[in-house]
């Protein structure tokens, strides 16, 4: 498939998964990859406090937006973070009630209110995200979401307010939540994991809970430190190293060999068990992950989007 | 300070101590650092030292039934038969039950407790609220302490970017019900408080144009039904914060070496700090293997010999290198504590062996 194509298909790509599994590291390379194929792209972030705007050598991005990527021929990467306590006095804001928004933020009313409608808060930050797609900021947004376990409680909101609070405003913004989750050409999950045991249960859980309990379109799935082959592994060391360093290159190659072994076992596992398109992004052997980085994940990305079959 | 006195001021004591003195010991940490398989291997140390150990988990995904290879964990401890002196059990903590279970404790009647049960506000409480799983482990943590059946009890945390979230957690239903706002909305109609209820019913007026009006008679229904049990929650919150900060409680902060885990292990250590909670302890999960030699010998070999277990070797240097060095700068944050370093293994922990061997590693160090 075509990458230009693949990140035209939806306006919204909602990046989740269980923390540890690179989620944000996913969310950049993606956002990179589409501002490569010419597209401006907006990163939104729910979870605060992430590192994606350092990886394209920004600094970390506030409430306001602010460009990470802007280069020549290519595409535009903005990133910016909503809150949900923002995007709830915001809300009431423009509906309103900014009396009210002011008063309840200062009594505490605010906690009562989240607490007697469960998922407000995650709904008003996905009716942020739906009120950019409608505005047309980008021709993409990415949001990096809650990690897993919050991310299907994240993605549930919109239905549990629509069934809680059943009249009133802020039924009505449930209801428009869930016509574009429900809408795969506005709207889709794409799920982060890595290749082992535990974080492949659970993407695989997440993901049927995805599809089942929300009604959200899945994308391929991203799985993030792909350990590459190499070969002639299981050779002697050449006679040229000391002992020590023989016994080093030994040790990591058995581990190495035991590693790959493991991934190969799990990403077998997640083909049979989750029909759905793997989008592989390599591990880096690196500690920090900048720009350059993330070019060659987004190099990887876009390979692994060749590869795929057109699903239109 | 939280954890076991030391024997002496300048011994601080080691993994091994704190397994076989502290009665309560909390895992806390960043999501995918293998708290849940610290927590399970750090109760298992116990009971192999003769200890009667339970752990909590408070993971939504069933992460600690998978590490100690059994199917299903419940409410209540599930005794895990092995070769070990001591006693090891687990239970994967059911949020709703719980809750339910202090309801019915704290009620004056069970019709009050049925009444509060049944409404929709406490459903909400008890079921989606941010908060209440932390509240929930916290209660279920002080059961299991005051029941006396348990040396130690490990609790695992759930996955959060706030180390207070934790202890926080047995305020949640204080903190609403000290709200100015609740005691005008459980008594409606009191003569001196009839000028604060114009005022209120405006606000009230105005929520139900917002979220609803069936959502503000649940929320009223649940503050009225919940009167006279007040003070029994009070009195619960404060004797589990107390519990938490106590002596014989550790906290333990587990953290893998990749660089964006260690920075958000460096926030929670500084959260820990802000709440006069010590770390007792560190433990770094999946540290590669040491090698004799460092990253920049390693790529000059591969170099000379491209491909094949010298490839295997550079791979590994560079993934190691600024490891070392990171976690330094991570402990300098908690000079108090006691590390412990487990290797990454080369298979997933899913089995009893896997997890005794991890306890090992945890406590010979």
């Amino acid at each position: 498939m075509d990458p230009g194509q693949f990140f035209a298909s939806s306006r919204v790509l909602i990046v989740a998964g269980k923390g540890g599994v690179g989620k944000s590291t996913a969310s950049a390379t993606l956002a990179l990859a589409a501002a490569r194929t010419g597209r401006s792209v907006l990163l939104v972030e729910v979870a605060g406090r992430s590192a994606t705007a350092s990886m394209f050598g920004a600094d970390a991005p506030g409430y306001e937006e602010s460009t990470v990527y802007d280069e020549a021929d290519h595409g535009t990467v903005r990133c910016r973070s909503i809150t949900p306590d923002d995007a709830l006095v915001e809300w009431l804001t423009n509906h309103g009630f900014s009396r009210i928004a002011k008063r309840m933020a200062k009594s505490g009313l605010l906690e009562i209110v989240a607490t007697a409608t469960p998922g407000i808060k995650d709904l008003l930050v996905l009716g942020r995200i739906k009120a950019l797609e409608a505005e047309g900021v980008a021709d993409l947004i990415i949001v990096d979401a809650p990690a897993a376990g919050h991310a299907i409680q994240f993605l549930q909101a919109p239905v549990g307010v629509r069934d809680t609070a059943r009249t009133g405003v802020l039924n009505r913004q449930a209801v428009e939540v869930i016509e574009m989750l429900d809408d795969p050409t506005r709207c889709r999950a794409m799920l982060v994991s890595i290749p082992e045991e535990t974080p492949v249960n659970e993407l695989i859980e997440t993901a049927f809970a995805v599809e089942d309990e929300v009604g959200l379109a899945l994308g391929p799935v991203v799985i993030n430190g792909i350990l590459p082959p190499i070969d002639g592994l299981a050779d002697e060391p050449p006679a040229s190293l000391s002992p020590d360093e023989a016994a080093d290159a030994r040790m990591a190659a058995d581990l190495r060999r035991d590693r790959i072994a493991l991934q190969t076992e799990q990403l077998d596992r997640l083909q049979a068990r989750l029909p759905l398109a793997q989008i592989r992004m390599p591990q880096l052997f690196t500690t920090e992950i900048g720009p350059t980085e993330l070019h060659r994940l987004a190099d990887a990305v876009e390979a692994s989007i060749e590869a795929l079959e057109d699903w239109a | 300070m939280s954890g076991p006195a030391p024997a002496s001021m300048s011994t601080i004591p080691s993994y091994r101590d704190l397994a076989e003195r502290c009665e309560v010991i909390v895992c806390c940490g960043t999501g995918g650092v293998g708290k849940t398989t610290t927590a399970a291997a750090t109760a298992m140390a116990a009971a192999a030292m003769g200890r009667r150990a339970a752990v909590v988990t408070i993971d939504p995904a069933k992460r600690l039934a998978d590490a100690l290879g059994i199917g299903e964990l419940g409410n209540d401890p599930t005794v895990i038969e092995g070769p070990w002196p001591g006693t090891l059990a687990a239970l994967m903590l059911d949020t709703k039950a719980t809750f339910d279970a202090v309801v019915r404790r704290h009620a004056g009647s069970d019709q009050q407790a049925e009444t509060i049960l049944a409404n929709r506000f406490y459903r909400n409480i008890s079921t989606s609220l941010s908060g209440t799983q932390d509240y929930m482990a916290v209660e279920k943590l002080a059961e299991l302490h005051s029941s006396g059946e348990w040396d130690l009890v490990v609790v695992d945390t759930p996955p959060t970017r706030d180390a207070l979230a934790f202890l926080e957690a047995p305020k949640l239903l204080t903190r609403l019900l000290d709200n100015p706002i609740y005691r005008v909305l459980i008594s409606p109609s009191k003569g001196v408080l009839r000028a604060v209820n114009r005022a209120a019913t405006s606000v009230v007026r105005q929520l139900s144009r917002v979220v609803g009006a069936e959502v503000v008679d649940d929320a009223i229904e649940f503050f009225q039904a919940f009167q006279g049990m007040e003070d029994g929650f009070r009195e619960r919150a404060d004797a589990t914060l107390t519990l938490l900060g106590a002596d014989q409680t550790a906290f333990v902060l587990v953290a893998s070496p990749r660089a964006d885990t260690l920075v958000e292990a460096k926030y929670f250590l500084d959260r820990l700090g802000k709440a006069d909670l010590d770390a007792a302890a560190v433990v770094v999960n999946r540290v590669l293997p040491t090698l004799s030699i460092d990253a920049a010998r390693a790529a000059e070999l591969q170099a000379l010999h491209p491909g094949g277990p010298v490839q295997a070797l550079a791979d590994h240097a560079a993934a190691a290198a600024g490891d070392d060095d990171r976690i330094v700068d991570l402990l300098s944050a908690a000079p108090g504590a006691t590390v412990a370093r487990v290797p990454l293994l080369p298979s997933d922990v899913h089995d009893v062996d896997t997890l005794r061997r991890i306890a090992e590693l945890l406590t010979e160090g």
